[in-house]
């Protein structure tokens, strides 16, 4: 039986399987479905971002996968196991970026990383070093500067960073962040995605994480969710989501003073013609592929238009009946 | 490396951090400072009145002086955790300590060594100057300090716990009034700490010596008071055996119910709810 059950894991280690699978999640408060059959997979060293309009479930989502809430319904696995009863030892391999208020006050961000990082220690393996060396996260973070003073005396933007330094002490083979940016000024956002970079480059760290910044989604995502109404409605990489919403990219020239825009699918040959026919007349050259951000209203617009359909015909089906 | 073991190790020092961050703290010390006056000017006040009771009389502050440490050995460790855990669980501290490996055990342990160790400032600044104050505080010599010790040690497993399941069990921070500091204040109103028990009906005496105050009081005052002061109590005697199996009893009860209720309670915890909790506090400012 132990031979058995050793090898099994041992499979399940070597296999690719995914690190989260999600199926079927359902969470419902009172009468209203905030997850109404969630499925997803996060492959390992995948960075994932979540998107979705208010209200939509992605926090709910994030808090089941850590273990911090129950679902209602349904199936979560990460790490193969189940977050809501998984063991001490698999938080080991989690991190949880926490939005952080006036939690150990007293306290200053090294004496708190030093503390927090030292529940790690057991965990530590030749392969990967737990917890991070306190002072090269400091540095990492860009907290060199307050190290040493009351986190109660930190500006918000500080904080943000060490509750960032916070998620990754014990050096995570997840990282899960709910909108880790917000209140963040471009150059905090920049120092960000560089550390995601470089955990997701060096530290072969699978991440999820929401935002409601398109641009910052497109940057570091290696793949998207768009989350709408308790559901996936879309899921790929940023290319595949324009394509699938619009195969055209619009084209902008002007010739003799005047503008001219033409949507077309294949916009390498409309041009290639346009010069062969109008040659050096052509000026201002603009070619332009549904952005992102052009997708995401696309999506969750028709998503809320087909959710309005739907209430329409049962209310019909129900006045018929 | 044992993982729990390493966890308790690693709680124990963060108990020992915040203590000395308590002993940094301008606050902490108005706090400590707060309650010595309170009490020490109480108890100056009342030096020339008496207490009587079994064909035996004595000045107030000598009876009263050990009995308050007693009620502030139950005061500090049903309060304290109460409000620290109440107070933790809304600003996130727990959630933090949810979201490493084994930082729950960590927290905990850290909760009792903080609390614990706050025995020592409260009785310093309250004994210290009330040796100067008053003649002959402690009758009983060295024997009289070790008894003061394992009552202390002993009460302090007698409540605690009955502070940590407080501190899981009450709504919120504001609540803490009414399910925490009323009741422990009535309670210590009624278990023979200011004037003897025999003073009270008979039904309430029975009430006040189910509960840990009484037994506290009555053994700081063995520890304190000479053989013959005996004569005041319930009985006539210190009553020694009774007061460890109470306070034992007590000690697990509590130590066999509080891990489960605490870990219900964590167990609720999420970032969401502590978001929440965000909110209605700002709402609570404007």
């Amino acid at each position: 039986m132990t031979v058995i059950w050793l090898l099994s894991t041992v499979a399940l280690i070597m296999s690719d399987s995914p690190i989260i699978e999600v199926s079927g999640l359902r969470m419902r408060y009172g009468t209203t479905d905030v997850l109404d059959g969630v499925d997803f997979e996060v492959g390992r060293g995948e960075v994932v971002t979540l998107l979705g309009p208010n209200g939509a479930g992605k926090t709910t989502t994030i808090e089941i996968l850590e273990g911090f809430r129950e679902p209602s319904a349904g199936d979560a696995r990460v790490f193969g196991a189940n977050p809501a009863t998984a063991s001490e030892d698999w938080r080991a391999r989690v991190g949880v970026v926490l939005q952080s208020w006036r939690d150990h006050a007293r306290w200053s961000p090294h004496d708190l990383l030093d503390h927090l990082g030292r529940y790690y220690e057991p965990y530590s393996t030749p392969e990967r070093k737990r917890p991070y060396d306190v002072d090269e996260l400091i540095t990492m973070v860009g907290l060199v500067d307050h190290a040493d003073q009351k986190i109660r005396t930190l500006s918000g933007g500080q904080r943000r960073r060490l509750d960032v330094a916070v998620g990754i002490i014990g050096r995570p083979e997840l990282l899960f962040l709910d909108e880790p940016t917000a209140g963040f000024d471009p150059q905090a956002k920049r120092d960000f995605h560089d550390i995601v970079h470089r955990l997701a480059d060096l530290e072969d760290t699978t991440i999820l994480l929401t935002t409601h910044d398109l641009d910052e989604a497109e940057k570091l995502a290696d793949r998207i969710l768009i989350l709408a109404g308790g559901r996936i409605v879309a899921d790929g990489t940023a290319d595949q989501l324009a394509r699938e919403i619009t195969r055209e990219a619009q084209v902008r020239w002007s010739r003799d003073g005047e503008t001219f825009v033409h949507a077309t699918p294949d916009a390498t040959r409309f041009v290639r013609e346009l010069f062969s026919q109008y040659g050096d007349d052509i000026g201002d050259l603009e070619v332009r592929r549904a952005t992102l951000e052009d997708t995401y209203i696309a999506l969750v617009q028709q998503f809320e238009t087909g959710q309005a359909a739907e209430a329409a015909t049962s209310a019909f089906e129900g006045a018929a009946g | 490396m044992n993982p729990r073991t390493h966890a308790l190790k690693t709680g124990i020092a963060r108990g020992w951090h915040e203590f000395k961050l308590g002993l940094r703290s301008p606050q902490d010390w108005g706090f400590y400072v707060f309650m010595a006056l309170v009490t020490l000017g109480y108890l100056w006040l009342n030096r020339n009145n008496t207490v009587e009771g079994g064909g035996m009389s004595m000045s107030l502050p000598a009876f009263a002086m050990p009995s308050i440490l007693g009620a502030l050995i139950a005061f500090g460790l049903v309060i304290g955790p109460g409000y620290s855990l109440a107070m933790e669980r809304e600003d996130g501290t727990l959630l933090r300590s949810k979201a490493v490996p084994r930082g729950m055990t960590g927290y905990v342990a850290g909760q009792v060594v903080l609390h614990s160790m706050g025995i020592i400032p409260t009785f310093a600044v309250i004994l210290i100057p009330g040796m100067f104050l008053f003649d002959d505080l402690m009758q009983n010599g060295a024997a009289g300090w070790a008894t003061m010790l394992w009552v202390t040690v002993l009460g302090l497993l007698a409540t605690l716990p009955i502070g940590i399941i407080l501190g899981s069990l009450v709504p919120n921070v504001q609540k803490m009034g009414t399910w925490g500091f009323f009741p422990i204040m009535g309670l210590t109103a009624i278990s023979g700490i200011f004037f003897p028990i025999q003073a009270l009906w008979g039904w309430i005496q029975v009430v006040a010596q189910i509960f840990p105050v009484y037994w506290l009081g009555l053994g700081m005052r063995s520890a304190f008071l000479p053989d013959s002061a005996a004569a005041l109590e319930i009985g006539g005697t210190w009553r020694t055996g009774l007061t460890v199996i109470v306070l034992s009893v007590w000690a697990i009860a509590g130590f066999l119910m509080a891990p489960r209720i605490l870990r219900k309670m964590a167990k609720r915890q999420s970032g969401s709810q502590v978001e929440a909790a965000r909110h209605e506090a700002t709402q609570w400012v404007r």
